[in-house]
This record gives structure tokens, sequence and C-alpha cells, in this order.
């Protein structure tokens, strides 16, 4: 009976969705599938062949690149997990939720590209922490010649995805805490004589990981597909199998697109494989786990393990501070001579001088985030209110679409969709980087408003609905400013995703869109840090000024409301 | 007159099974009918299915029917019966005199008019210069006083109540019970009230129906 209504604003969503989100990660995966067999009439490819694929693996290098993206992919991603999981042991009950949200937000707020700039600054032969070092400590006077950013193996990689992954599944991690009964749970553990810390592996964190594992999967599909930070933090040669391939696709050599074709479809095979991996993984862990379990050891009563993640918590928000600190301090530094702990003069000349050109790309920056944010959210809201309508749950599949754009490894269809956008006639606009953009803004938006979203109380609509208002009117009057907080928080939140993408900017902007995150990655390989520095804070500025907007509007705007003060959930 | 009439209404949980018994049964005008029962058995869900708020994992059968007209096909805000629950659910981002205004219906026009309405339904709640306060600043009591007047504003033709008095203080509910049934008597709207607490039916002083 009451699942006719909203039926029309159900299926326009669906339809949004459909066309918007899935019709281009389907098509650009099918565009990108054919190149790598041979067909690609645009350059006038037209025989199906497994040429593509002997020509990959016959390029040089393409052997290593699989190998370090499989190394690094799955080390700094089983790595931040490991961190994530400990800190929230170590951090549990003694820190409130919301004072860690808000030590975590830069973290977050901060695009891969300027995390990836600012780790290069401060860890660099010629790098802050170096510099604070020497000569005193190390007797250096001169850069050592170490390698320590690029390194053939990875690691300041793994280093850069872990300042960011680490806090990404903190916070997903501690607000699946929320939901269990964890204070008792431990009462409950002590009480029988264990430790701390095997409490925790042993009771908190098999339930805990059951709920936050496809953002696990998204983390490691992000790792593995990652352009921008491998860029600037990876090995060169030969480097990613992701960077390879972006290469070989922008190189002024068309013959390479097939490869490259080739290329993203490995990665994506290699993706799947990882996941599955990861899964079997997850049954051995889980097996030997309840194994050990079942002899019921109490475990050491130091806890060892949650002290080493607090220790390795407390260094990565030190070096993701410094990094963040160093990327400002490059940017006003003008005479800085090795090994000076701090410039010896100071300007604005790297903001100011006229030829920095970040005018242009601020606004374009500025356009898109905006855009696709409020697109997002448009769609996120309509989403969630045609649930409400129909007063029915999300289904499984439903869940899946919106993960969907996060779990594909964007590398793997981004070049495929600009084909097909270019054969509509979209390629190299605006319109197409926003389209874009969109696929992984929606995701973020989405999932961060769904809970706070059911946690309304449905029984306030109710009320209003009893009152004789029409359903927009309690959606417009009651439902929204009720939820300011999270909506807005929302929006922060797909703003900054916005302002970090780098590849969907790049394919699909066919090089004519330039944004503050396309210009500093570009500007990371050249020379001059200072203007390098002007970017990468910029953009790291942009979203956290949203974040700070998101935080104070509702604050201001609720002012004489005590029950708006709060966190609704 | 008005009355609220409920022909063989049954409600069918997520299973396929029947909450409770088919009930029949008609309010009067200005009458107070309590339905009883213990908690769990379906209670708030049968109001939920009179108000139009029914989630769509629950089925149901029979018919509403007030003043004569079937009202089990329309939309909640279409069927005019108003609805106080255990908590007063004044919307937290208003003023206590914005939520009557919210209440108050659309054809009390002008600002002057409607000012004036919100002041009077304030004033006959014992809350006289409340209009710009904010909610989470009143009592308890005070709260579910602005409730019942909010509802009352949209001029409904029948009234729910879903254990209104539940969440009180024992020394209040007393208060509150004589509050509710004297403004609602006044207004000569039939009132289904669903509870466990023998007292209240004993206070409302209409018929009983037992789940």
């Amino acid at each position: 009976m009451r699942t006719t209504e909203g039926r029309t604003l159900r299926l326009l969503v669906l339809g949004l969705v459909a066309v918007g989100l899935v019709f281009p990660i389907m098509a650009g995966l099918w565009e990108t599938g054919r190149a790598a067999f041979g067909l690609l009439p645009a350059i006038g490819a037209e025989q199906p062949t497994l040429a593509p694929w002997r020509e990959f693996m016959t390029l040089p290098g393409a052997g290593t690149s699989v190998a370090l993206t499989l190394w690094t992919g799955v080390a700094s991603t089983a790595l931040s997990l490991a961190f994530a999981l400990g800190i929230a042991g170590a951090v549990h009950g003694r820190v409130r939720a919301g004072r860690m949200a808000q030590v975590l937000t830069p973290f977050l707020a901060a695009p891969h590209a300027a995390m990836a700039i600012g780790t290069a600054f401060l860890i660099a032969p010629s790098g802050w922490v170096v510099r604070l070092l020497s000569p005193w400590a190390t007797g250096w006077t001169l850069p050592p010649d170490i390698e320590t950013v690029q390194d053939r193996f990875g690691v300041a990689l793994i280093l850069g995805l872990m300042l960011k992954e680490v806090p990404f599944l903190l916070l997903v991690t501690l607000s699946a805490l929320t939901q269990l009964p964890v204070r008792a749970q431990v009462a409950a553990g002590k009480a029988m004589g264990y430790a701390p810390g095997a409490i925790w592996a042993r009771v908190i964190v098999p339930q805990v990981y059951s709920m936050i594992r496809l953002p696990v999967f998204v983390a490691l599909s992000f790792a593995l597909s990652v352009v921008d930070m491998a860029l600037i933090l990876g090995p060169t040669t030969p480097p990613t199998l992701a960077v390879a391939m972006t290469r070989w696709f922008l190189s002024a050599d068309t013959g390479l697109i097939l490869p490259a074709s080739a290329a993203a479809m490995a990665l994506a095979a290699l993706a799947a494989c990882c996941v599955a991996l990861w899964i079997g993984a997850e049954r051995l862990v889980a097996c030997v786990g309840r194994a050990r379990l079942r002899r019921g050891n109490r475990g050491l009563p130091a806890s060892p393990a949650l002290r080493l993640a607090a220790a390795g918590g407390l260094a990565l928000l030190a070096l993701g501070a410094g990094t963040l600190l160093s990327l400002a301090l490059w940017s006003v530094a003008w005479r800085w001579s090795f090994p000076r702990a701090l410039p010896e003069s100071w300007s604005l000349a790297a903001w100011t001088r006229p030829g920095a050109g970040w005018g242009n790309a601020l606004e374009q920056t500025l356009v898109l985030a905006v855009a696709t944010t409020a697109l997002s959210l448009a769609l996120a809201i309509a989403w969630l209110e045609g649930e409400d309508r129909a007063g029915m749950r999300r289904a499984r599949w439903a869940e899946a679409l919106i993960y969907l754009p996060l779990l594909v490894p964007q590398a793997a269809f981004l070049f495929g969709l600009s084909v097909v956008l270019l054969r509509l006639g979209l390629s190299g606009g605006l319109t197409a980087v926003i389209w874009g953009q969109m696929l992984f803004v929606f995701p973020y938006v989405m999932l961060a408003l769904s809970d706070p979203w059911r946690a309304l109380d449905r029984r306030m609509d109710r009320a209003a609905a009893a009152l004789g208002a029409g359903p927009w009117r309690r959606l417009l009057a009651v439902k929204l400013p009720i939820l300011l907080r999270p909506v807005l928080t929302a929006a922060a939140i797909g703003f900054a995703v916005s302002v970090a993408q780098y590849l969907p900017t790049l394919f699909l902007g066919a090089g004519r869109v330039s944004t503050l995150t396309t210009e500093a990655v570009t500007l990371a390989s050249g020379s001059d840090r200072r203007v390098t520095a002007v970017y990468a804070t910029m953009q790291s500025t942009l979203p956290l000024a949203a974040y700070g907007i998101a935080m104070a509007l509702p604050a201001a705007l609720h002012r004489r409301r005590r029950a708006m003060s709060g966190h609704l959930a | 007159m008005n009355t609220l009439e409920l022909r063989s209404v049954a409600v069918r949980g997520a299973g396929g099974n029947l909450l409770f018994r088919p009930v029949t049964l008609t309010v009067a005008a200005g009458a107070v009918t309590t339905i009883m029962g213990a908690s769990g058995v379906g209670k708030s869900t049968l109001i939920n299915f009179i108000g139009g708020h029914l989630p769509a994992d629950f089925e149901a059968e029979g018919q509403v029917v007030l003043n004569g007209h079937d009202v089990t096909r329309l939309p909640a805000e279409a069927r005019r019966i108003g609805i106080l629950f255990q908590d007063a659910l004044l919307f937290p981002h208003l003023s206590v005199g914005d939520n009557l205004a919210f209440g108050l219906a659309a054809h009390v026009r002008g600002r002057v008019a409607r000012r004036a309405a919100v002041a009077a339904a304030l004033d006959q709640a014992g809350l006289a210069g409340f209009a710009d306060r904010d909610p989470a600043t009143l009592s308890g009591g005070q709260r579910a006083r602005v409730a019942l007047m909010r509802t009352l504003l949209a001029e409904p033709l029948a009234l729910l109540l879903d254990e209104p008095f539940a969440r009180l203080d024992p020394d209040r509910r007393a208060d509150l019970r004589a509050f509710v049934f004297g403004h609602v008597r006044d207004r000569g709207v039939p009132v289904l009230m669903v509870s466990h607490d023998p007292d209240d039916a004993r206070a409302a002083g209409g018929p009983v129906v037992t789940l």
C-alpha cells in the first residue's frame, strides 16, 4: 500500500544511478577491454588480436611493475589495517570518538597528492627530517646520497599510502565500534583473566572486521591503482603498473594505447586476484585465531601489540602533521640552505609572483568541487528520501551499487570511459570531468550521509505527517534542518574527494582541465619546491576550510537550540 | 458527528503471522476508547496503521473509516488524524512557537492571526510567553503539553494517543491526563488511546478493548 509512495522519485534515482554511475563504469571497462584486444577504431585499430598483450608483456620493466604494484598495494593495506585496528584498541574508551574524528580530519581532508608532496619534502635526503638532524647528529653538511624517496622497494610509497589509509580505516573502525557493546565485552573478558590486547584481538576485532570489510577492499583497490601518489613517492624505473599504464596512455606515440589498455585490464585482473587472495587470508587468519582462542591463552598482561600500535599511531600522526607543516613552510621559504633546520629568509614571492598562475587552477578546482558536491548531495538525499517514502530498508544489491565505483580500480575503466565520452561529444570539457569525478564523490557522500539519516527518529517524520505536512514539506522543513550537520559534513567529504581527484581529471579533461591537483603533481617532478608547495598547500587548505564551514555553520545557525548542538546519532 | 471506526483491522508482521485478532470498534466524538495490551502485542503498530504510518514490512487488512469516509488508502498527511507519541517529538531546530505554527492549520491566514492563535494555544497550556523558547529547555510535562497543543492546532478529526503518559513521573501523570482529556473532550473529536497502564484507562473513562 505505502510502497507506491514516492515511486516516481525512486525510479528517477534508480535511472540516474544506472545511467550516471553504472553505465560509465561498465562502458569504460568494455571499451578498455576492446582496446586491449586490438579494437580501437579511433586510432584505426580494427582487427581483434592478442598483439597488445604481447607488446605489454615485452615492454621494459612490465614484470617488475606488476610485482611492485602487488607488493605496495597489499603491504600498505595490510599495514594500514593492522595499525588502524591496533590504534582503535589502544585509544578506545580513553579518547572520545568525536575528539578523535577532529584529530583525524586534517589527514582525511588532505588530498593524496598534497600528502605525497609533503612526505617527499619531509623524508627526502635534503628534506626537513635530515635537516633537523644535521649536522649535529648525522655529521652531514651535504644532502646524503641515500634513496629515501622513489626508492626501488616502494617503501616511501607504502608510507605515503599509510598516512592516508590509516586515518580512513581508523575512522571507519571507530564508527563501527559504536554499534558494538565493547565496554561490556571487554569487562567480561577481563573478568575471565584476559589481557586487554588479547580481548581486543580475540573478541572485538573479529566482530568489527566484518563490519569494515568493504572499506578495506576500497583501500586495497585504491592502493593498487593509485597514480598521483605513486608518481611522486613510488619507484621510477620501472614505476608501478598504474603509473606505467598512465604514461603509455598519455604518450605521444598512439601505438602505446593498445598495450596500455592491456595493462589496464591486467590491473583490473590483479585487483580481483588480490581481493580473492585477501579473502583466502581472512579465512586462514580466522582459522588460526580460533585455534589459538580455544587454547585459552590469556595473553601478555602488558599487551605489547596494542602499545606498539599506539606508538606507531603517534609516529604516523607526527609524520602526517610534519608533512602538512612542511608544505606550508616551503611555500613561504626563500633562502634555505642545507642543513639549516629553518629557512634563513622568508618570502611570499611564490604565492604572489604573477607567473604563479594558481588563480585559474583554483577556479577550476572550485567549480568542479562545488558542482560535483552539489549534484552528489542532491542524488544522495533523493535516494535516502526515496527509501524513507517506501518505508523500505536498503537491499544488498543497492549497497553494492554504491560501493561499485570504489571497488573497481579506477585506472581500469577511465581510459575506456574517455573513449565513450569522446563518442558522445563530451570529451575534454568540464561536463566530462564533473561526471567522472562524481563516480567517486557520490559514493563517499552517500556513505557519510546514510547512517545519520537512518538514525533520525522515524516518529519525527510521522509527527509532521500527522500535522498535515506532505512529503516535500517534511523533507525541507523537518528532516533536512534537523540533519543539517551530517548533510554539511557529507558535503565537506564530497568536496575533499573532488579536490583530490587526479586520474579522472587527467583522462576525462583530455589535458584541457587543470586543477590544483593536476598542477601540483606536474610541478612535483620539477625543481622548484616553493611553487609546488604553494599548490599543495592550497590543495590541502581548501578541503580543510570546507570541513571548518561544515562544523561552524550548524553551530552558528542553531546556537539557540540545545538539542541541535551535539551529534544527533 | 465525528466518529472513528475500525472495521476488521488486522496487521501481519514480517513473518506473515497475525499480530492480534481483527479489531472492530467505533469511537464516538468526545469519547476516549482505550486499547489495552501487554508490550510487544502490536499496539503501536495498530496506531501506526490507523494514522497511515505503517512501515512497508507490515501488511494490514481492514478499513479505517473517519466520519463515514474510508481513509485506509490515503497518505498520513491527508487523513487529518492527529497523533501523540510517548515522546513529545518537538522539532529540535524550531522554537516552541514555530513548532506550534508548523501544526496550526493553513486556513488561519495572516501573520497577526497566526501569531495570536499560537499565543492563545500557549496560554491554554499554561505556557504563556514561551513562544521563543528552545524546546530542549522545557520540562517533560511542558513538552508534552506543547505537543498536544501542536496536534490540536492542526484541527484533527480524530486523535490517537500512543502511551502518551508512560515517560512522565508518576506525580505529573495525573495532571497531564486531566489536561489532555479535558482538552480533547472540549473539541469533540474521537480519541483512541493505547496503553498498558490501567490508570490511564480509568482516567479516560471510556470503553476499554483488550488486544
